[in-house]
């Protein structure tokens, strides 16, 4: 079930497009070693060399915290927008309106999210903007040294904080309530999910959102926390094997068992295969989603997956019904003429 | 003894006509339809040839608050708010207090249900009986109490001698030309005029007589004019939050896009974002700023507050933006339905950190048209966020105005490098003044080129745009922003002097106050002459200092209560201060002559 172009992975090896994987690299990582969201930054450099991307057609943001920093640790030559605490999407709005056909990563944390840019969230995703959403989930704030964000877990105790009285947002849950049509959610530590679902998330036809538990080595990573990796390690429990494959790819279907797996197609004419781990799960079916998340949340599980998928919202793009880029319009079209002025006027004569 | 027999006894003893040089009150409650009546006097007038102004003065509410509508006219073109001399009283909750606010001699229409009307005997008192007039007109129920109004615009019209083919005219504008409307509105207005004609005598001096002051000329709100200026600036993306009064900027623009920017198939060549709130509405307008569409919102002095931190950022990150601002008063909610000059100190600084913003204060409808497109190019230019300050009285009332002049030059879009230029100079450093203006390059994202790419943040940076916290860069980029801010004091749309040889006295203003000193000026002519200064734009440039340095004693007049841009003149202007006065009121309604000449030569004689 590996893609085989994962191990293409060889140094100096070209993509399509001409590019070595360093090409995608970014500038040094300035945040903890060890810390989950590096792990991300290197999948989504992976991801970006493997699909063969051109630089200059994505754009990457982010909004404040630890998380959002990590843009400027990957792909060097792409446009980067470290915007405002919560306010990511509403930059990121203007950026596709400006510009339809770009590709926008967008990289944000749980207190980015969760807390001060809920609202932000909730209507990038009820206007359906074409982006990949990450949600790099620790469960603290770093930067300001250990406060609970809105994800950590009720009744969690850390050493800064003391003991989380207040239940926990779950923005997966959040996401599928405002109508997004791209959910999952990953673990840091699960490098081969973490691609896939990047790229899947590439191929959707509006937000994607991928809620990654990303542990914080320094604040949040004692065995017994749910955002730790050892605890990740030990209880992740995918719901399924996912293999993305691209638009041009040949599909071999494998003899499965029916039940066994599900082939999803995706936006662009790629598609992702998913192999059942446990009972059957319909990523299609938003009540049974819903119901997985809070049954989750009650047993204390930690699912993993593409937990919810329909392409039948149009974008924001296209229900503005947007075709040259805006940015790219020549000042003829963009200054109606002398006697378009003069008519207008006439009117208020 | 009836209404009709008061009228007609009303012990007034004949007066010589007072032509075209009047100001009327319609006091109405709001949510009537009083506004489609007033909207089509307004335009008779216009359609007279006679100059004119139409000021709504409404409450915070849906329906039945108070409202009035004054219209002033003047055969010396005028426009400034005047106290009116002519009542149309259809508000039982005002009418005493209406009544009692016109001036010795004055008129008073009052509707025929109105109980316990103040009877005055320096009045003349003119029933209309608004329900008779509209019954047995074929409309619905609901319509009938909007119909009701046009009562007094007949009656109006047999007092004044406003002909009946004028208001047909006007109203046909008004209802798009839609025959049934125009002309069950126009019935009601033949019925009132003839019942007028048969039992009413005419007692009172006031009367209109057509002249060609307004040929030519176009009657168009602040609001629409500056949506319209932003369209013929290339506008694309615009995002917004509903906020009085710059609601109707944001409808107009919809408008006009929606005619004027479609491709050949007919797709829009522009968007537009009902954001969940202002913040959102100022992120939307810098991430397309950044990706390289020409972005605005509009907003009022609320709204601002909440895109202070984004502004603070597009200052430091050097991100075209143009946020319209129509000013209402505050603080807080304020009074959300009237004009202010309140948000000048606030806008000119808005952010955290050492920030300032370029503004253009337009106080005009040729003004908001010419900046609307204007500010654009300035915000591109300069990379930076840009304010237009217009307010209430602007924004939502008509104006006459001069036909829009055309853009008398091709955008200027700024100092944006494209693959080309980045392949032949190989890269660029985003943030360093190559040129001396303190204006740095830019690429926009998309652009095809491996080192277009550059990384834009908040935080502080370098002039290679990578992250730093060095003192001396912080330094630098702070220098090179203080230094490009020099470069837009001599971009921004000069003041307009008006220079009285001889005079000790100068005003400096700014905005609509304009129309009330201007009159002043020329009633003050002999008495107290001054020379007027008006600001179009802050930073301000040299003209301002000379003008200073000209004048004895500078009043500042502005509708706020602390004399802001009189602070930032004193601070500009340090060797100047003393003789700075700052002449500052506010209290919801736009400014009259009477009270600027009452200020001035009270000012005038306080030792400096």
């Amino acid at each position: 079930m590996e893609n085989p172009s994962v191990k293409t992975n060889a140094p100096l090896r070209l993509n399509a497009v001409g590019l070595s994987k360093k090409d995608y690299d970014g500038a040094p990582s300035t945040l903890c070693k060890g810390c989950g969201h590096n792990s991300i930054a290197s999948q989504i450099v992976q991801v970006a060399y493997e699909l063969s991307l051109r630089p200059h057609e994505v754009i990457k943001l982010s909004g404040i915290g630890c998380s959002s920093k990590s843009p400027a640790y990957f792909l060097g030559m792409s446009h980067g927008f470290n915007a405002l605490h919560g306010r990511m999407p509403s930059v990121a709005t203007g950026a596709l309106l400006a510009n339809h056909t770009l590709k926008a990563i967008g990289v944000s944390g749980d207190g980015d999210t969760g807390s001060i840019g809920l609202g932000q969230f909730k209507h990038l995703l009820r206007r359906n903007l074409r982006m990949v959403y990450i949600i790099e989930n620790n469960g603290v704030y770093g930067l300001t040294k250990g406060q609970f964000s809105a994800t950590a877990e009720e009744g969690l105790t850390l050493k800064y904080a003391g003991k989380n009285p207040f239940p926990p947002v779950d923005l997966c849950m959040e996401a599928i309530v405002a109508g997004c049509g791209f959910v999952a959610r990953s673990f840091a530590g699960d490098a081969k999910q973490v691609r896939e679902l990047l790229k899947a998330a590439l191929s959707h036809r509006g937000t994607a959102v991928l809620d990654i538990i990303s542990p914080c080595v320094t604040f949040n990573n004692e065995d017994d926390s749910p955002k730790s990796y050892g605890y990740g390690t030990q209880h992740e429990k995918p719901l399924h094997e996912l293999g993305f494959i691209p638009p041009a790819e040949e599909i071999a279907i494998e003899p499965l068992e029916p039940g066994e797996f599900r082939l999803v197609e995706l936006h662009d004419g790629s598609h992702i295969r998913l192999r059942n781990l446990g009972p059957d799960y319909d990523p299609t079916d938003r009540m049974a989603a819903l119901a997985r998340l809070q049954q989750a949340q009650e047993e204390g599980e930690f699912i993993t997956g593409l937990l919810y998928y329909n392409p039948s919202r149009p974008s924001l793009a296209e229900v503005e019904g947007l075709r040259t880029p805006l940015a790219q319009l020549p000042p003829e079209r963009l200054r109606p003429s002398r006697e378009q002025l003069e008519k207008v006027l006439q009117t208020y004569r | 003894m009836s209404v009709l027999e008061r009228a007609q006894a009303a012990p007034l003893a004949p007066r010589p006509s007072v032509v075209n040089d009047f100001s009327l009150v319609v006091a109405t409650a709001n949510g009537t339809g009083s506004q489609t009546a007033n909207l089509t006097l307004l335009r008779s007038f216009f359609k007279l040839g006679l100059p004119v102004h139409g000021k709504n003065i409404f409450p915070s509410n849906i329906q039945g608050l108070p409202t009035w509508y004054h219209i002033r006219v003047s055969h010396e073109g005028y426009i400034a708010r005047k106290p009116a001399e002519i009542l149309v009283a259809f508000n039982p909750a005002t009418a005493p207090e209406d009544v009692r606010a016109l001036p010795a001699g004055g008129v008073c229409l009052y509707h025929t249900d109105l109980k316990g009307l103040p009877q005055r005997d320096d009045l003349t008192y003119y029933p209309v009986p608004a329900a008779e007039l509209v019954a047995g007109i074929e409309v619905p129920v609901k319509r009938r109490p909007y119909l009701a109004n046009m009562a007094y615009v007949g009656v109006l019209a047999w007092m004044l001698g406003l002909p009946l083919s004028v208001i047909e005219g006007a109203l046909a504008v008004q209802f798009d030309h839609r025959p049934k409307l125009v002309e069950d509105n126009l019935e009601v207005v033949r019925r009132a005029h003839a019942w007028a004609s048969e039992h009413l005598t005419k007692r009172d001096p006031y009367r209109v007589e057509p002249m060609n002051k307004t040929e030519g000329l176009i009657l168009m709100t602040g609001n629409e004019a500056g949506a319209l200026g932003a369209v013929f600036g290339g506008v694309s993306v615009a995002a917004w939050y509903p906020i009085t009064p710059s609601t109707s900027f944001m409808d107009a623009l919809r408008e006009f896009l929606s005619k004027l920017r479609r491709d050949e198939e007919g797709h829009p060549t522009y968007a537009i974002v009902q954001a969940e709130d202002e913040l959102a509405a100022a992120g939307i307008v810098m991430g397309a700023g950044w990706a390289g569409a020409r972005a605005l919102t509009a907003t009022s002095g609320p709204g601002l507050s909440l895109m202070a931190e984004f502004v603070s950022y597009g200052y430091f990150a050097e991100i075209p933006a143009v946020i319209w601002d129509i000013q209402r008063v505050g603080p807080s909610t304020g009074l959300p339905t009237r004009t202010s000059q309140g948000d000048v100190a606030f806008a000119y600084t808005l952010g955290h950190g050492d920030t300032k913003h370029p503004i253009l204060l337009p106080s005009s409808i040729e003004e908001c048209f010419e900046f609307g497109w204007k500010a654009f190019d300035l915000a591109e230019v300069l990379q930076t966020p840009v304010f237009v300050l217009s307010d209430l009285d602007l924004g939502m009332n008509n104006w006459m105005g001069r036909p829009f002049a055309y853009p008398d030059r091709p955008m200027q879009r700024g100092k944006v490098l494209g693959a080309e230029a980045l392949e032949a100079q190989g890269g660029f450093a985003r943030y360093k003044d190559v040129d001396g203006d303190g204006i740095p390059y830019r690429t926009l994202p998309g652009t095809p080129h491996p080192r277009a790419a550059y990384f834009t943040r908040g935080s502080g940076h370098n002039e290679e745009a990578q992250y730093s916290e060095r003192a001396e860069d912080y330094v630098r980029i702070m220098a090179r922003l203080a230094r490009k801010f020099e470069t837009a004091r001599r971009l921004v749309p000069p003041p307009a002097v008006a220079h009285t040889p001889g005079a000790r006295l100068g005003v400096i203003a700014y905005g609509t106050t304009r129309y009330a000193i201007e009159e002043a000026k020329d009633r003050l002519a002999q008495k107290l002459p001054f020379s007027f200064l008006r600001l179009r734009a802050l930073p301000i440039g040299p003209e301002v200092r000379d003008f200073v340095a000209a004048h004895e004693q500078v009043c500042v007049i502005e509708m706020n209560r602390d004399g802001q841009v009189h602070g930032i003149l004193r601070a500009e202007l340090p060797e100047f201060a003393p003789r700075l006065r700052s002449v500052a009121y506010l209290d919801g309604l736009p400014l009259t002559a009477e009270w600027v000449m009452a200020r001035l030569t009270e000012e005038a004689q306080r030792p400096m």
